[in-house]
């Protein structure tokens, strides 16, 4: 072809991707603008949502909820529509005033939720919700059944030398409160009676704790693919993990397995909260009522490996994925829930009149200083 | 004046006339049109990119408060004081200018035969190939690419694997700063071939006869004449390498171990976890310094030419 | 000419290189065909299943979608100002004339995140609205360097006898640039705007902080890599990309060779 027709054939192209297709609303409704764990918002969850309400969805995906606390505030909060945040970030917004209070009544599904979620401490404040509980799963202790015997049946597996420069732990400040249950149950005279709240004297014993466990660690392990590749090719055998990991590595023939150990363990809550500042409020609510279905719920327990808060959602799964609802303890007893404390976000108010606790910063920088 | 244009190119007169007027201005007053061509892209980067930089420099002297992240709009030192005195941000630092030397000295040393190969011994056919072989790696993710190391350098890995085989002991490489070394120099090896390769190629053959007739053999003619030649690019190549491994933090995350943050790692966390942009800006300062020098030096050894 | 055991050495440190550069990019290539979605050595099996979930994939469209656009964009800003300032550079001498070299290699030179966190509050403080634009404006700031240096370099070997050439023969400024100066950085141009178009369209971290709910395809990929299910489509998908670019490239590596008009040795 002729240079003349190139350039005209360059410019046209160039003019047609000037307008982008991926961002015409093909509804009528509003626009959200989500901040969402990976995989969240995934089409097969999305597009029927789009089709049924009308509202186009659009997503950021994060690694963190730190990350999430930040997208929430970068522009004055008016950027995102809603964030799943999960309990060590969600007082922040709370208290930040950088999320709204929802109405749980417009949402039909909050009287099927399991009486732990529908006001847990890290969404509701004052008996205002700020959120509606979406999934939960604890932090398991994860181990190769092939190298580790016996079996493990406390957290001291992952502070012993026996494997050294095999053990792996999540790469978050919010560890330390493991570090601090841990000492709970084998330090009684901290007198350490919540992972979250540490005056500075538990506080440092806690980092002292990860201090002497860091030449024992491979790899603090950042992405759960991280995690999944280190047990996968031999590289660690023993560490703290998400129910995700264990599944998809059961599901590739690997030999794990992982327990709640008897010291209990840490857990994570994720809620869906509204911003304070969302022009799309309506879109937001259908959302809200949408997320929280048993189909939805059930569908997206089994591909994160997580727990659904919805009570009616067990069936489904169980027919989804035969056994999984008493795998992922969907409706276990209150008693399982008392072994695991779920993440909050610690604050210098320590809940019992004093106001000496470290506060999340604090977490932040002793973190940063322990990777070095 | 020049003569008149054949009619037949089917200029109109009033069109064509107008033309040579513009056309007439602007040669008149050549600094117009210098303006006009450099006045876009200079205020573009002035507006944007420059005003961005300083105003995320002007925030380094700013602080947050922890629970709400609004910024604090009260000058101080806090956030250099902190870097001073914070021995683990020495280290952070230390460490990534280290690897980023040592990247650069590998990558060169990896480049140089390659290019020359490419410059001066390959015939023009493979030549063309090499070209299109090096350039094609940049467009296969570097994200996929560096997850793909992991897989070679795993305990159970392709490295390992092929040692055993050997009847080697396993390199245990995996998660360490040495791994992240051998991605970091592979990831930016094609920066620094093209550079090299390009000031190799314009080097005159004259100037290689030249040096032999004059009695030089083969190693005193590439100390005395190549090298010198080839060094902007050279120079040029080790921008890149020096400055892509001293601001990445993904390599880091994927490849690195236990004592491996890099400053981007900590810049990123303190934005993006800590929700403090003023102590991250206080802390990319120290890259942006050593850039500064470096390229300072860099165009001195006349590398701008050869980039 | 080289000795002979040089020139063999050579070429065995090349082929050494070349096992090198693409040891990974076959293991990208084979493990899109893994059976399982873990990725260990060696391989689990063979199969070609992932291929249809990957490109049928919608959000990897989607994501697809924008990095081509953003990339088109990017490059076409780069082009336009890039060659501009390479132009003004060349052709007048003025005081600050070396510091616009300074200037444009800065985005290059200084951490991306740099780049990244810069322009984020930069959009934030003014209120844009993160999006295609935004992350546009991202990919330009580096990606002018890359055109400007090809022309400026393919100008210098450019005498300038044949612009004077040209108007002694009648033609005016815009025919000059036309008929003689644009031939002659034409395939420069193209060089430039392809390493353009190739570093916009695999850049991640200025895109993590320029864009907003939109998602380019390395950060796709970022997240596919995040959650480690379904990896395969990630080999997939680029085995797929670089498939499909080995004939542009190719092709643009024949068009700037040939032109070879003003070789000056």
């Amino acid at each position: 072809m002729t240079k003349k027709r190139m350039w005209a054939l360059v410019a046209t192209l160039a003019v047609t991707l000037a307008f982008p297709a991926a961002g015409v609303s093909k509804a009528h409704g509003g626009t959200l603008n989500l901040i969402a764990w990976e995989g969240y918002t995934y089409k097969q969850w999305v597009n029927p949502f789009e089709k049924q309400s009308g509202c186009t969805v659009h997503s950021k995906f994060a690694g963190s909820s730190d990350e999430m606390v930040t997208l929430m505030r970068s522009g004055g909060g008016s950027q995102y529509d809603m964030v799943s945040a999960s309990g060590d970030a969600s007082l922040r917004l709370i208290y930040g005033h950088d999320v709204q209070a929802v109405d749980p009544s417009k949402i039909p599904d909050f009287k099927n939720f399991g009486k732990a979620f529908q006001s847990p401490p890290n969404n509701t404040v004052d008996g205002k919700h700020y959120g509606i509980s979406l999934q939960w799963g604890p932090n398991t202790l994860l181990y190769n059944t092939k190298v580790v015997k016996p079996a493990p049946t406390s957290w001291s597996a992952i502070y012993s030398p026996k494997y050294k420069g095999k053990v792996t732990v999540p790469d978050n400040p919010i560890q330390i409160a493991d570090a601090a249950l841990y000492l709970m149950k084998h330090s009684p005279s901290l007198k350490i009676t919540d992972p979250y709240e540490l005056n500075s004297t538990q506080f440092k014993a806690a980092t002292d704790l990860l201090r002497k466990q860091k030449p024992l660690i491979k790899k603090y392990w950042a992405l759960a693919s991280d995690e999944i590749d280190l047990f996968k090719n031999g590289d660690a055998v023993i560490g703290a993990s998400w129910p995700y990991q264990t599944n998809t590595l059961k599901a590739d023939k690997a030999p794990v397995k992982d327990i709640v150990p008897s010291e209990g363990a840490t857990g994570w809550l994720d809620t869906w909260m509204v911003s304070a500042h969302t022009k799309n409020l309506d879109c937001a609510y259908k959302w809200l009522a949408y997320i929280s279905t048993p189909k939805v719920q059930a569908e997206q327990a089994i591909y994160f490996g997580e727990t659904p808060v919805n009570s009616k959602a067990c069936p489904i799964m169980d027919k989804l994925s035969k056994g999984s609802c008493a795998q992922y303890h969907a409706n276990a007893p209150l008693e399982y829930f008392k072994q695991i404390h779920f993440w909050k976000t610690p604050i210098a108010d320590c809940g019992n009149g004093k106001k000496n606790c470290m506060d999340y910063t604090k977490w932040q920088q002793a973190w940063t200083q322990l990777k070095g | 004046m020049a003569a008149g244009l054949d009619p037949a190119q089917g200029l109109e007169e009033g069109r064509r006339g107008a033309r040579r007027r513009l056309g007439g201005a602007l040669w008149r007053r050549r600094w117009l049109k210098g303006f006009s061509l450099l006045a876009p892209p200079v205020l573009a980067f002035l507006v944007v990119y420059v005003a961005a930089l300083v105003a995320l420099f002007i925030s380094s002297f700013w602080t947050v408060d922890p629970f709400t992240s609004e910024t604090i709009h009260h000058w101080t030192l806090d956030n250099f004081r902190e870097l001073w005195h914070g021995a683990t941000y020495h280290r952070v630092a230390l460490r990534t200018v280290e690897i980023a030397a040592l990247v650069t000295l590998t990558d060169a040393l990896i480049a140089f035969p390659f290019a020359y190969f490419m410059a001066r011994v390959a015939s023009r056919r493979t030549r063309a190939v090499l070209f299109v072989l090096v350039l094609l790696p940049l467009w296969a993710s570097y994200l996929a690419r560096v997850y793909a190391w992991r897989l070679i350098l795993n305990s159970d890995g392709i490295l390992n694997w092929s040692l055993h085989k050997a009847g080697l002991p396993s390199a245990n490489v995996a998660y360490t700063n040495t791994a992240m070394w051998i991605v970091f120099s592979y990831i930016w090896l094609p920066f620094m071939i093209l550079p090299v390769y390009a000031s190799l190629e314009r080097i005159p053959h004259s100037y290689i006869e030249a040096s032999r007739d004059l009695g030089a053999k083969g190693f005193r003619t590439l100390r005395t004449v190549i090298l010198p030649l080839a060094l902007p690019g050279v120079v040029a190549g080790s921008i890149f390498t020096f400055s892509l491994t001293l601001g990445d933090y993904i390599t880091p995350v994927l490849i690195g171990g236990t004592s491996s943050q890099f400053i981007g790692n900590v810049v990123y966390d303190a934005v993006n976890q800590s929700s403090n942009l003023p102590f991250g800006a206080a802390f990319a300062v120290v890259p942006v310094l050593v850039m500064g020098v470096y390229l300072v030096l860099a165009r001195r050894l006349g590398a701008f030419d050869a980039l | 000419m080289e000795r002979r055991a040089t020139r063999i050495g050579l070429g065995v440190w090349v082929a050494l290189v070349l096992a090198f550069l693409y040891l990974p990019i076959v293991v990208i290539c084979l493990y899109a065909f893994n059976k399982s979605n873990i990725q260990s050595w060696p391989i689990a099996g063979l199969t070609t299943k992932w291929f249809g979930p990957a490109i049928h994939n919608g959000d990897m469209q989607q994501a697809l979608w924008l990095s081509l656009e953003a990339a088109a964009l990017a490059t076409l800003v780069a082009l336009v100002l890039g060659s501009a300032a390479s132009f003004g550079v060349h052709r007048f001498r003025f005081f600050g004339r070396e510091s616009i070299s300074f200037l444009l290699v800065l985005p290059i030179a200084l951490p991306g995140i740099i780049t990244g966190m810069a322009l984020n509050s930069y959009f934030v403080f003014f209120k844009f609205n993160f999006g295609l634009w935004t992350i546009v404006i991202g990919h330009a700031t580096f990606c002018v360097v890359v055109v400007y240096n090809n022309v400026v370099a393919r100008l210098r070997r450019v005498p300038g006898s044949l612009t004077e050439a040209s108007m002694d023969l009648g033609a005016d400024g815009i025919q000059t640039f036309r008929y003689v100066t644009f031939p002659t950085i034409s395939t420069a141009l193209i060089s430039g705007g392809l390493l353009a178009f190739a570093l916009s369209f695999d850049e991640v971290i200025v895109t993590t902080f320029t864009a907003g709910a939109q998602n380019t395809l390395p950060i796709w990929i970022f997240g596919q890599i995040r959650l480690g299910q379904q990896l395969p489509q990630v080999n997939v998908v680029v085995f797929l990309v670089l498939a499909v670019t080995i004939v542009p490239v190719a092709l643009a590596q024949r068009l700037t060779r040939e032109s070879g008009i003003l070789r000056t040795e």
